[in-house]
């Protein structure tokens, strides 16, 4: 079910924990899942070894999954029209991040009814992995 | 990148869903999605990104036959020679949705080149971004999804804090 405009205003904010201690094993199935099985997610050896970090770390498309995940619980299935992201900070196996959505505007377009949402996802130790912006379309 | 043929699977859609860890029956239970407003199942947000499991070019998925730069016997199957210490990352990525995928869909994927542009990081050298529009249309030529992408080629490894 959609969201309506009538119990929303602007400032009102949605929070999940999307990810506790992320697994390498989730990163894997990530990887499975999206077709990008670049070895910086995926193989240890070859991330410490030859790249040059200290352990394998998330893909940025998982971020925004996991961000999505929030996004969709919140505003309904299907009613998304825009969702973009920037990737501010690298995401780590054992990481926890809690994905949060405000709502920046409420508007029509065409006798339709929108929410525009600022996002932001943080880690354990509050800092921004994620920021981006969303749109979806709303009940009256 | 041009991929001529992306269908869209219901079991696809479950383990994609999985994997970002979303456990709304939308994604996997078509009778309880005929109960809702879509009316059947639909794509996770993110989905059309596996769009990569179908471009026959794709770089970063191993290549039957072919050399692998991941770990085997020694920590990378192929010797270094274009990289130069720098990893390329996904800076950015943008959706405008027309509609939501679905099962059944066979999606065509068409990219062209947006802007290119350079900065010089803190932590990681010389950054190159580079921007990638890609139409997602549907078997009856209707634009499903447009997304736009920004990759970034760092000179060295992200130092850590």
């Amino acid at each position: 079910m959609a969201l309506s405009a009538r119990q929303l205003k602007v400032g009102d904010t949605h929070s999940e924990q999307v990810v506790d201690n992320l697994t390498r094993t989730q990163i894997v199935q990530y990887a499975g899942a999206s077709g990008d099985y670049n070895p910086i997610h995926t193989d240890e050896v070859y991330t410490t070894q030859v790249a040059g970090y200290p352990s394998v770390f998330a893909h940025g498309m998982l971020t925004m999954g996991l961000t999505g995940t929030m996004l969709t619980n919140y505003v309904g299935d299907g009613c998304l029209t825009k969702f973009g992201v920037r990737f501010t900070k690298q995401v780590w196996p054992g990481d926890t991040l809690t994905a949060n959505a405000t709502v920046e505007a409420i508007r029509e377009e065409g006798g339709q009814r929108f929410v525009d949402l600022q996002l932001s996802t943080v880690n354990q130790n509050g800092e921004e992995v994620l920021s981006g912006y969303a749109s979806a379309r709303i009940d009256p | 990148m041009a991929i001529e043929k992306f269908p869209v699977e219901a079991g696809h859609i479950m383990l994609f869903a999985r994997a970002v860890g979303d456990g709304n029956p939308i994604y996997y239970d078509e009778a309880y999605a005929r109960t809702k407003e879509p009316g059947s199942i639909i794509a996770p947000p993110t989905f059309v990104q596996a769009s990569a499991q179908f471009d026959p070019d794709y770089r970063l998925r191993p290549k039957i036959g072919q050399p692998w730069f991941g770990s085997g016997k020694e920590p990378t199957g192929v010797p270094p020679s274009s990289g130069g210490g720098g990893t390329g990352l996904h800076a950015e990525q943008h959706y405008e949705y027309h509609r939501h995928p679905k099962p059944g869909d066979v999606l065509t994927a068409t990219s062209r080149p947006g802007q290119t542009w350079e900065r010089q990081g803190r932590r990681s050298g010389k950054l190159i971004f580079t921007e990638t529009i890609t139409e997602y249309r549907d078997q009856h030529g209707e634009l499903v999804v447009t997304a736009r992408g920004v990759g970034v080629r760092t000179e060295r490894p992200v130092e850590q804090s």
